[in-house]
């Protein structure tokens, strides 16, 4: 274990850069200048400290590493607590890793107000590393909601022409989901008496308080996922975020949710996870083929992509609530996968607009001839959202299809669906940006990517291939972490009495296989 | 060996690909196709070695782990065994002859750079598919071809109809490739594993096994091979799933003799070869491919027929053999099918590379109406086309000598016929029915496309010419192989040498009486081995009656059953059903959700009700509504505080 706090290092030195931003002071384009200089060093110092963080993390252990704990309110039971375990560590990686990239994406396309655009998205930072490294209720509790102000800000101010509904109706959703979450926390904190979320994944809950806890965190998480039908605002606040703002909230806010029902529903609240878990199927079923559905329909490119993003969060609901160790570590994947995908999606987004300043699909076309680099990005982005064998996308998909097959065939087949819906409106996106006759003067005009967005653009193609052919690389660092979440499952349920201990093994597996004629008995 | 024969087209599409600016279109040229004759020299060391060194020559080289989660594990590997081999020769050969052509026939193209990378994407795509040793490796051969395909179909993607084409290509093959991964994952529920031999071992102890699918008891293997199957009816165009395959014509020549002809479309045959120790103990799932391969091959021979366009005249003719593959795998005769898979990957891409050689003489026409008396002119392609035909055709004579086709064509009719099942003697007739019209429209394009008087415009006729050596050279060496490979390969693939040669990569049951379907194919009647080449003489004599003798007897027997030749030349109407079926209603139905669930009934009660209810009870919610974010937030904070606040002074 590292002998310096580098959990509490990465998360607040973003805020030290945005302090720093604060303080300087000139010619507006002086200020500017140096606001994004201090912003870009500040995120790829955090970066590099954030790799000290995997480098110190032992992957065989799966309980919490890097402990830190310092008394804060000890009257209370209330303590400075921070950790990573295998399913965190790679989210905390991919706040600090989207971070540089998003002030890099804004360098030329925000122009108004750069000081304190670049100080929101450092707090940002911040705050989303601090929710992932939080062991604390409380501290887990203002990370979660402090996430919203910043990203209510770069929505609000830099935002497109209907930001005030698009806050607006972020807004409403996210507070149901918070009061509901606050009264869960404050009810399993007097049943408890700590905070230290620790604790809380050792309490047994009472059969009953679970299943209303459950629903109360479900619905925080679910707005968050989003879960369809709690998704209505993610395609507005996509299309009025400016780039920076649609990225990480992609790429590491719908994150939150999945990262919250692991840590929180499934891990805390068993009995609830077994009550619900076809309830969560359906809705997962249902948003993938009903957000497939009306991707397909769209003329706009970001809301086309938010609505693709609730589809493959389906999968990871789908995923998580199969409890067994395909289903799981698919969904973690599916999410590791499309925070990078969609990120760049939504990067991708950002070079047509920035040249050609409309987001309408039908307003663009023929692109291949004039930018075939962007066209080559794009199209592995797209290919890897499709779920193409070989990149990111399609390991994260099978693996949770495999799970769920495995618990029940119907859930599966709806599933696989997405397989034929995905492609068809990611193709239908494609061929009406890139192909077709070039006839635009205004497309025409449009300049291919330069280097600044090839270096942006290189390593996340680089992670989309990596984590397709060798997703051991990724997969690895978690999955010790999800055999014994799973193995603390099976436990809990049957100290509940739900399932019967010789069941245990096969749990998750409702198919038996008969073999009349004496065969050996396989399995 | 192994590893080089199969990386080395992908090192030539990543170059070509990434650096093709740098090193030129003459340096991509060279790059791939010495690249390609390096593998296909290497896959033909291969073959020799594994087909012949008995079952020990089989091996697997392990590369490294791809996906491990829990007891599901697969990794890169490249399994070497007969079939694999049968395989590697076909695809490299074959490729690097489309290579070397392409430089001719691509010679007026802009992207060559951009089109030599992409064919030897897809030959690297094929050889991960072919060398697979689990299901999921198929799977991503399968996929990446199925992605060289989209990106070759719309290869002139300004071509609003290759735009079409190449997403119907994808979407079809999507259906596809939708029960081909929940045959993966019912293969993984049954066996705990979808590597080859593990999956194989345990077959027999779960021959009787049965499972849930859907809410239904089902019989497990015949529930699993069904769904792979029907990813090979994808990959493979059988009836049903067939639509992209003549579409698929859009894209250049070269890529249609490849893909589209001799490699691509074959691997469902391949995947259901491959997996023969499993449809072995699936009777009803075999049933099914037979059925499904017998239909395809006369409804597509049917279609071809009526065609104008040369080139979907030989895709329909590819779509009809691929029926007969299947058929023979439908009634067991495994190595008869990737026989004629073998044989057929020669003289059909010989057939499509000659088609292509005539479009570029004629300046780019591809419909023969408007063709026709050149066969003067472009002599050595007129030849090629006639060796492809007979190859095609299956001409020959029993017992002394045949074009490639006529032994592997007569093999799995024999087999059809040994059989005696009701599906097999349908296959039987139905292929023969099928033969007769094989060689009826074999030599109507021959026919409308060389002889007679020409139709074509004056200025096109003047620039008629004979293509350059690129483009002959593998002409020629295709039609070698479309002359010599049936009787060559007969002893090893499906004669004597057959046990000794496939090794352990085929299984084949022995019936009752003790023998394979192989062995029974031997023992038919005298007139069987006869009776396709008959149908196909008669078949080419009509063919001359109609097309040479009396030119106008084509349209008078169309006027006579006109409605019905409606329906064959409108390819029973399968493009307009789907349409109507799915692709409308799944647009309609993605606006109605959109405007009416998620506008309508979702924000309708849930944030814009919320609004206008809060409007309504009273003013000060309405001024509180200011539109500014930071007040949202800012009350929120608000809220958040009182609440701790409140909580923390009622619980002390």
């Amino acid at each position: 274990m590292a002998d310096w706090p580098i959990l509490t290092l990465t998360t607040f030195l973003p805020l030290v850069g945005a302090f720093f931003i604060l303080l300087i002071r000139g010619e507006p384009d002086v200020v500017a200048r140096n606001a994004r200089a201090v912003a870009l060093w500040t995120s790829l110092i955090t970066f590099v400290i954030s790799l000290f963080i995997l480098a110190n993390f032992d992957p065989s252990n799966p309980g919490f590493q890097l402990v830190e704990e310092y008394a804060w309110m000890p009257a209370y039971n209330i303590a400075y607590l921070k950790g990573v375990d295998g399913i965190s560590i790679w989210f905390i990686l991919a706040s600090t890793f989207l971070t540089p990239i998003c002030v890099l994406a804004s360098w030329t396309s925000i122009q108004t107000r750069v000081k304190e655009f670049m100080i929101a998205l450092l707090v940002l930072e911040t705050m989303m590393v601090g929710m992932f490294t939080a062991l604390d209720f409380v501290l887990f509790y203002l990370f979660f909601e402090g996430v919203l102000l910043p990203m209510f800000l770069l929505i609000g101010v830099w935002g497109g022409p209907k930001r005030v509904y698009a806050a607006y109706k972020f807004f409403l959703y996210t507070f149901i989901g918070s009061v509901l979450m606050l009264l869960a926390i404050l009810t399993m904190y007097l049943t408890v008496g700590t905070m230290d979320m620790r604790a809380m994944l050792d309490h047994p809950f009472a059969s009953e308080l679970q299943l209303w806890l459950w629903v109360a965190f479900f619905i925080a998480f679910a707005v968050k996922t989003p879960i369809w039908p709690l998704h209505t605002w993610l395609p507005f606040a996509h299309v009025e975020a400016p780039t920076a703002g649609s990225v990480m909230l992609a790429g590491v806010m719908l994150k939150m949710g999945g990262y919250g029902l692991i840590r929180v529903n499934v891990q805390m609240l068993p009995e609830g996870t077994f009550y619900f878990t076809e309830f969560v199927f359906v809705l997962s079923v249902v948003a993938i083929i009903y957000t497939s559905l009306v991707a397909l329909a769209q003329n706009d490119m970001k809301k086309m992509i938010a609505y693709s993003s609730v589809a493959h969060m389906g999968y990871v609901t789908l995923g998580i609530f199969t409890m067994n160790q395909q289903g799981m570590d698919g969904a973690i994947f599916q999410m590791l996968s499309h925070t990078i995908v969609s990120a760049a999606l939504f990067l991708c987004i950002g070079v047509a607009y920035n040249r050609l300043h409309t987001r309408e699909i039908d307003a663009y076309g023929g692109m291949a001839k004039n930018m075939p680099r962007y066209a080559f990005v794009f199209a592995v982005f797209m290919l890897a959202s499709v779920g193409l064998p070989g990149t990111s996308g399609f390991v994260g998909e099978f693996l949770s299809m495999l799970g769920a097959f495995q618990v029940n065939t119907w859930v599966a087949f709806f599933a696989a669906t997405g397989l034929v819906l995905g492609a068809a409106y990611m193709l239908l996106l494609y061929r009406k940006l890139f192909f077709g006759k070039l006839d635009k003067p205004e497309v025409k005009a449009m300049r291919d990517l330069d280097w600044k967005e090839v270096t942006t653009f290189a390593p996340l193609v680089a992670i989309v291939l990596i984590m397709g052919v060798f997703p051991a690389s990724f997969k690895d660092v978690y999955s010790p972490t999800v055999e014994k979440i799973l193995a603390d499952h099976q436990a809990s349920l049957k100290a509940a009495g739900l399932i019967k201990p010789e069941e245990a093994q096969a749990a998750g597996l409702t198919v038996t296989i008969e073999q009349p004629s004496g065969a050996v008995s396989g399995n | 060996m192994e590893i080089a024969a199969i990386f080395l087209p992908l090192l030539g599409a990543f170059v070509a690909g990434l650096f093709g600016r740098f090193i030129g279109d003459k340096g991509a040229q060279i790059v791939t196709c010495s690249l390609m004759v390096v593998a296909a020299i290497l896959s033909v060391i291969l073959f020799v070695q594994i087909g012949f060194g008995g079952p020990e020559a089989a091996r697997t080289v392990h590369l490294f782990t791809w996906i491990d989660s829990g007891s599901f594990e697969v990794a890169w590997s490249l399994r070497m065994d007969t079939l694999t081999a049968v395989m590697l020769v076909v695809v490299n050969v074959v490729s690097c002859m489309v290579h070397i052509y392409s430089i001719g026939y691509m010679s007026h193209d802009p992207s060559k750079a951009r089109f030599m990378s992409y064919l030897s994407l897809f030959t690297f795509m094929m050889l991960m598919l072919v060398t697979a040793d689990n299901l999921l490796q198929m799977f991503f051969g399968w996929e990446g071809v199925g992605l060289a395909s989209y990106l070759l179909i719309n290869f002139w993607y300004e071509k609003k109809s290759a735009n079409d084409a190449s997403m119907k290509a994808f979407l079809v093959n999507r259906v596809g490739d939708f029960g081909f991964a929940l045959g993966i994952m019912a293969i993984f529920l049954i066996f705990g594993t979808v590597q080859f031999d593990e999956i194989f071992a345990q077959v027999p102890e779960k021959a009787n096994a049965t499972f849930n699918f859907l809410g239904f008891e089902v019989h497990a293997l015949t529930t699993a091979c069904l769904l792979l199957f029907i990813g090979a009816m994808g990959k493979s165009a059988q009836l049903g799933l067939h639509t992209w395959l003549p579409d698929a014509m859009e894209g250049p020549t070269p890529v249609s003799a490849l893909i589209h002809a001799a490699t691509m479309v074959t691997a469902g045959v391949f995947m259901l070869a491959r997996m023969s120790p499993l449809f072995e103990y699936a009777p009803d799932a075999l049933a099914f491919v037979t059925v499904m391969g017998a239909l395809t091959a006369i409804v597509a021979a049917t279609i071809g027929m009526t065609q104008f366009d040369i080139k979907r005249v030989i895709a329909y003719s590819t779509m009809s053999q691929l029926g007969y593959m299947f058929f023979a795998i439908g009634v067991g005769a495994y190595p008869a099918a990737i026989f004629h898979l073998m044989t057929h990957a020669f003289f059909k891409a010989l057939l499509f590379l000659g088609a292509g050689s005539v479009i570029h003489a004629m300046s780019g026409e591809q419909d023969m109406r408007n063709m026709g008396g050149v066969w003067r002119q472009i002599r050595f392609t007129y030849a090629m086309m006639w060796i492809g035909n007979l190859a095609l055709a299956g001409i020959g004579i029993y017992g002394v000598f045949g074009f490639a086709g006529f032994y592997s064509k007569d093999i799995i009719l024999e087999t059809a016929y040994a059989d005696h099942s009701w599906y097999g003697t349908m296959a039987f007739w139905l292929g023969l029915a099928a033969a007769a019209l094989t060689a009826f429209y074999s030599w109507r394009l021959l026919f409308l496309t060389f002889h007679g008087e020409p139709r074509a415009d004056e200025k096109v006729m003047a620039h008629v010419h004979e293509s350059p050596l690129s483009m002959t050279i593998p002409l020629g060496i295709l039609a070698v192989g479309a002359v010599f490979s049936g009787i060559v390969a007969y002893p090893w693939f499906v004669g004597h040498d057959l046990a000794h040669f496939w090794g352990g990569s085929i299984l084949m049951l022995a019936n009752a009486e003790g023998e394979t379907i192989i062995d029974a194919a031997h023992h038919v009647p005298g007139w069987v081995p006869w009776a396709p080449t008959v149908v196909a003489l008669a078949g080419i004599g009509f063919a001359w009656l109609f097309y040479v003798k009396s030119p106008d007897l084509p349209g008078r027997a169309v006027a006579s059953i006109r409605q019905l030749h409606g329906i064959v030349f409108n390819k029973y109407y399968f493009d307009e059903l789907y349409d109507a079926l799915f692709v409308k209603p799944a647009m309609k139905l993605g606006l109605g959700l959109w405007k009416g669930g998620d506008e309508k009934v979702i924000d309708g009660f849930g944030p814009d009700g919320a609004a206008n209810l809060t409007q309504r009870l009273s003013g000060v919610a309405s001024r509180l509504q200011t539109g500014y974010v930071y007040h949202y937030a800012f009350v929120m904070v608000i809220g958040v505080v009182a609440l701790i606040a409140w909580f923390f002074l009622s619980a002390r």
